[in-house]
């Protein structure tokens, strides 16, 4: 049973169409990447299953009562306007001290509650959006570009907290993304986008589809290689099967090709 | 006590400014200055057409407001070049309510009265006018407080958490109506915007949470609006531009006690 579905959905803007004949479905508690070059329609998707923008075709499918948390892009907030990040916090449900404070330690974000938000830096700002979005207690987490502005060791911090949110709280993540290594990494299925579904499965999958190379060309192999290779390695350690672990790039990039 | 007409005056400008301060953070937040200024003047508008039709002024004021504000906000929700749509409309309903006014020659000579206010003149009819448009408009925000701030941090946001963004909108279009029509009284249809602004602005400087912003907004533009009181009847210059003239001082005060 899925908490939230796609079903053959067309977006257009102005008679153009940035999504065609999408389909999806989130199951509860799985991991999920978006993946796209721009314009390929992926904020474009996720706006459309939050019902941020109304489908030409096809239909969005909630579970009954399904709780969803979303996390934008970027949020810029005005600085006209003076909020807290505790303020911040209860919008627009009110939250008890105790739960915010919870929110903003889980996050990493203790002790921040009386900072301005037009205070924050790109990578606490993210923090703090998705604090706001785990107050909901979400089913299902959606992400946009969540690391957009943020630099490696900020964004690889930041992919460990969702995973950590996945592990703790069991809810399915729906995410956005264009920087393709560390999503390989930290999903459990990539759907490739571009207008249209081009190919989708586990990371390992997508990232040797044709349509996939086609999309974003040979020159990321290396890096996926790479990264796809500590995900091997994870697995490995979890389910203890012996599995030749190679630390060469370009030899493992070979043995995937084969 | 309301037989006096500086009591009155005093009333209606705290009463005012109740209405006008939280409405005002959101004019400031919203960057909707300009739209207030077209709601406003079209207020003069308003004028004509009750004189023309004999309706109560406040009513007609409060139809053509309403009428100025919803399309300004229709045709920005179909992305028109805001800023040059509403310089075209809050200026030519200006000048269309002028011309229009010009037809009616015992508001000719009283003219200054619609543009800068009138308020030493409140009567108990129009105070409880004042003070019952202000305290509707308060409960309005006061009710949709937590949908129309985060729908003003981000209509995405809101949208995700089931609000409807288009919805607050009107909210603040109507208020903002309604606040004009009560204004036009007291201040006059060319200064209802800066009573908006400059006490939010102004509070926004001290505040560190929206509410305070709003609260604050609230007192300074009572302070304002007596302190301008005050400053008319000594200096003997027009209430309404008097009172504009010490919120901005206000902000002015403000503004250097930050520098420093």
């Amino acid at each position: 049973m899925s908490l939230i579905a796609a079903d053959h959905i067309c977006v257009r803007f102005d008679g153009a169409e940035v999504l065609h004949d999408v389909s999806l479905q989130i199951a509860p508690g799985e991991i999920v990447t978006i993946l796209g070059p721009n314009g390929s329609g992926k904020s474009t998707l996720l706006r459309a299953l939050l019902g941020i923008l109304p489908v030409a075709e096809g239909r969005i499918l909630r579970q009954a009562g399904v709780r969803i948390g979303y996390v934008p892009q970027r949020l810029m907030i005005d600085r006209t306007m003076p909020i807290t990040v505790r303020r911040f916090l209860s919008l627009p449900i009110r939250v008890n001290d105790v739960a915010a404070t919870e929110a903003l330690a889980r996050v990493g974000m203790a002790g921040h509650g009386k900072n301005q938000m037009t205070a924050l830096s790109g990578g606490q700002l993210q923090r703090v959006l998705l604090a706001r979005a785990l107050l909901g207690d979400p089913q299902v987490l959606m992400l946009d570009e969540p690391t957009q502005g943020l630099d490696q060791p900020g964004e690889a911090a930041f992919y460990r907290l969702i995973e950590e949110v996945r592990r703790d709280t069991g809810a399915a993540i729906l995410m956005v993304s264009h920087d393709l290594h560390v999503v390989m990494a930290a999903s459990d299925r990539v759907i490739c986008l571009n207008g249209h579904i081009c190919c989708e499965g586990t990371p390992r999958v997508v990232s040797s589809a044709p349509e996939y190379r086609a999309l974003f060309g040979l020159g990321t192999q290396g890096a996926l290689a790479l990264y796809r290779h500590e995900h091997d390695h994870e697995h490995r350690a979890e389910d203890g099967s012996a599995h030749h672990h190679h630390h060469d790039h370009d030899t493992a990039h070979e043995h995937d090709n084969a | 006590m309301l037989d006096d007409f500086l009591v009155r005056a005093g009333l209606a400008a705290v009463g005012l400014s109740l209405a006008t301060g939280p409405l005002g953070a959101f004019v400031v937040w919203r960057r909707m200055a300009y739209f207030g200024d077209a709601t406003a003047h079209a207020a003069i508008l308003g004028v004509a057409l009750a004189l023309a039709t004999d309706l109560p002024i406040g009513l007609g004021t409060l139809v053509v407001a309403l009428a100025m504000a919803v399309t300004v906000a229709g045709l920005s929700a179909r992305g028109w070049a805001m800023d040059t749509t509403l310089g075209v409309l809050a200026h030519s309903a200006l000048a269309f309510g002028l011309v229009a006014v010009s037809y009616f020659p015992k508001v000719r000579t009283d003219l200054s009265a619609f543009l800068f206010g009138d308020i030493l003149a409140v009567s108990r009819a129009d105070l409880g006018l004042v003070w019952l448009g202000s305290l509707a408009v308060v409960g309005l925000l006061v009710w949709r407080w937590q949908a129309l701030l985060t729908a003003t941090l981000s209509e995405d946001l809101a949208h995700a958490a089931g609000l409807k963004p288009d919805r607050e909108r009107l909210v603040l279009v109507i208020a903002l109506a309604v606040v004009v029509a009560v204004a036009l009284k007291v201040v006059g249809a060319l200064l209802i915007a800066a009573m908006l602004i400059i006490p939010a602005a102004t509070a926004r400087r001290l505040a560190r949470t929206p509410e305070a912003m709003a609260l604050g907004a609230v007192a300074l533009g009572a302070i304002a609006g007596l302190g301008g009181l005050a400053l008319s009847l000594w200096q003997d210059t027009p209430t309404g531009p008097s009172i504009v003239v010490v919120a901005a001082l206000l902000f002015a005060l403000c503004a250097l006690r930050r520098q420093r």
